[in-house]
């Protein structure tokens, strides 16, 4: 990679899979859980951790050396609740639907363990740059969690990715039945629109990862 | 000897074989093989875990064989071609050869469902982890079609069962080591991820629900109810049980329901049966029954006297008598069969006590207060599987700490 040195570039790919932030560091797991019924809420949320996270670790780390230590939990919150309106208000502009959907857990981003988890462990003792690239890291590292763990669930909860029917029609016309893979008697897994089964695929993701690569194995 | 010293032999031969897994998972496979450990000193006992998997199936099949005739006597009474059983237990109309096959040949298929699934999984993870296979899975494969309604489709219960063996008990680390009984997770499975197959008037009776309806019958849909006498009385609705032979009818069995669980009494002589050969508990059984009661009969006196109004929906089954509750619903067959399970209930004996005590009691109260699904056992019993390593250690906890003061007050 000629772009990044190979220090920064593991920066990047580490959180992406031996250091993911919900699978080995167990972290942002309530929204993971909540906002996964479908597809395209996964990948909205997944993009606005990935800007409040990028910015956010920015701008903590190049306030790093005046922030006093002992209110750096309150600036690193006024900082993440200034990023997360942003994004609320150009959602609720451009995708008010979405917004309805994702509903309080765009606010709840300010809380998500991940965001505080870096500003304190990584922003604050890097370099803006590092920071940035970190912030890119943790935040595709959430992201590709959670859109795993969408796509499965919209597919066999709903029969649909993106809102689009790709396994049939369920009702069909009544001439004709139900289409697609419904014609055969399939049926939408109604559990997997309910976030305990989205525990459980975060946690076969995590049986398969930790199987594949046995230094993830704690004692 | 024959046939196990050829086992014995057979896998000696191909040690080095690629396969070899593969057959020695099920080489042990409800027989106990002649190979014998030879140093050391070994305990040897008679009830093993295959004995004991065994006698919880001998005390199932009745069940499961009462079921194939009232599948097939449920259905018939549905479409209106025989009449309603009167005259007690042993009544020809209800012990025809035309009942049971209905029957036959509609539970025989979700019986091999049940197992092909589950054994094929539990091989696999055998393998996997080179074990030999363990029989936990029997109970389980045999609770499975007679908790279950009887037209679910075969595909989704092998989903379930798939589901329920691999994150109800092989993610823990397979038999023995689950936290939730996994026959249950299977069903809660079913139920959460299939409502509509589950719940209802219609799925209790062959033939009743328009999606399986066979047309040639010409019965039209509409027509045939398969409304469980819980779900009547949860829709305030007590025409089904107003005569004491219904309410009899309700104990031996003869109402819609799911595949095994409608008959107490054969419920209960299996349940003696596992009383007297020492496999279920007890304790669990009979405080789980005294729980059900307790809180039946809180809630006849919230009914009695006039705290809550007839027009409320919580009516119907919060005033039907205490003694009703054991009759209906899966109760008698969770309390007997599920709750009893020793892996997932408490260990301790006072622990049993309160593990029964609080299923009976929760599964009332989820009954009443949930009328959308009145049956309440399921979730009960899962409740506390959870609870019970809990109950366990406050049990253990305690009896150390007695133990410690006399301690104390003897060297004092």
């Amino acid at each position: 990679m000629g772009l990044l040195s190979k220090k920064d570039a593991k920066l990047i790919t580490d959180p992406l899979a031996d250091n993911n932030p919900i699978t080995i560091q167990v972290l942002g797991i309530c929204s993971a859980l909540a906002i996964t019924a479908e597809l395209k809420a996964s990948l909205v949320m997944g993009i606005a951790v990935l800007f409040v996270l990028s910015v956010g670790n920015v701008v903590i780390s190049l306030m790093r050396n005046i922030i006093p230590s002992k209110i750096r939990i309150i600036v690193q919150l006024i900082v993440v609740a200034a990023l997360v309106i942003i994004v609320d208000q150009v959602l609720k502009a451009f995708a008010f639907e979405l917004s309805k959907t994702l509903s309080v857990f765009i606010g709840l981003i300010i809380t998500n363990c991940i965001i505080m988890g870096r500003f304190e462990a990584f922003a604050l003792a890097n370099k803006p740059w590092q920071s940035f690239l970190d912030g890119i890291g943790n935040a595709l590292g959430y992201a590709v969690i959670l859109v795993i763990v969408g796509f499965f669930r919209e597919l066999l909860g709903s029969g649909t990715l993106f809102g689009i029917p790709v396994l049939g029609d369920p009702i069909g016309s009544p001439e004709t039945g139900p289409t697609g893979v419904y014609a055969f008697g399939y049926e939408n897994n109604g559990f997997m629109l309910m976030p305990p089964m989205a525990l459980i695929i975060v946690g076969l993701i995590i049986w398969v990862q930790r199987s594949r690569n046995k230094n993830l194995i704690e004692d | 000897m024959g046939l196990k010293n050829n086992l014995h032999n057979f896998r000696e031969k191909n040690k080095d074989k690629k396969w070899l897994p593969a057959f020695s998972a099920i080489h042990t496979f409800l027989y106990l093989p002649n190979e014998t450990t030879h140093n050391g000193t070994h305990i040897k006992a008679a009830d093993d875990l295959k004995r004991t998997m065994n006698i919880v199936i001998m005390a199932m099949v009745p069940c499961l064989i009462f079921g194939m005739f009232n599948a097939g006597y449920q259905h018939h009474l549905a479409f209106g071609e025989i009449e309603r059983v009167t005259s007690g237990f042993f009544s020809s109309t209800f012990w025809t050869m035309d009942n049971f096959t209905v029957g036959f040949w509609k539970i025989l298929p979700l019986v091999v469902v049940s197992y092909g699934v589950g054994l094929a999984i539990e091989i696999l993870f055998a393998m996997k982890n080179s074990h030999e296979v363990e029989e936990g899975y029997l109970v389980t494969g045999m609770l499975v079609p007679l908790i279950v309604p009887i037209d679910i489709p075969l595909w989704m219960l092998a989903v379930a069962v798939a589901f329920g063996v691999v994150i109800g008990k092989e993610v823990f680390g397979g038999t023995g080591m689950n936290i939730l009984n996994p026959a249950l997770t299977i069903r809660a499975f079913l139920f959460f991820a299939y409502p509509t197959w589950m719940s209802g008037d219609k799925v209790w009776v062959h033939g009743a629900d328009p999606r399986v309806q066979d047309l040639a019958n010409g019965a039209t849909p509409d027509a045939i109810s398969g409304e469980t006498i819980l779900g009547s009385l949860a829709q305030n609705n007590s025409s089904m049980i107003d005569s004491a032979g219904d309410i009899w009818n309700a104990f031996y069995g003869f109402i819609p329901g799911s595949v095994g669980e409608t008959s107490t009494l054969l419920i209960l002589l299996g349940g003696l049966f596992l009383i007297f050969t020492k496999v279920g508990s007890w304790r669990i059984m009979l405080s789980s029954v005294i729980g059900a009661i307790v809180m039946g009969l809180i809630f006849n006196g919230v009914a009695d006297a006039g705290w809550i109004s007839e027009s409320s929906k919580f009516y119907g089954l919060m005033s039907t008598d205490f003694w009703m509750h054991l009759l209906v619903g899966g109760f008698a067959f969770g309390t007997v069969y599920m709750a009893t399970d020793p892996v997932t209930a408490s260990q301790t004996n006072k622990g049993k006590w309160i593990y029964g005590f609080l299923i009976g009691f929760i599964s009332i109260m989820i009954r009443v207060f949930n009328p959308a699904y009145p049956e309440g056992v399921m979730l009960a019993i899962l409740l506390m599987n959870v609870f019970a390593p809990t109950i366990d250690h406050y049990v253990v906890q305690g009896n150390v700490k007695r133990r410690m003061k006399r301690l104390k007050v003897k060297t004092a």
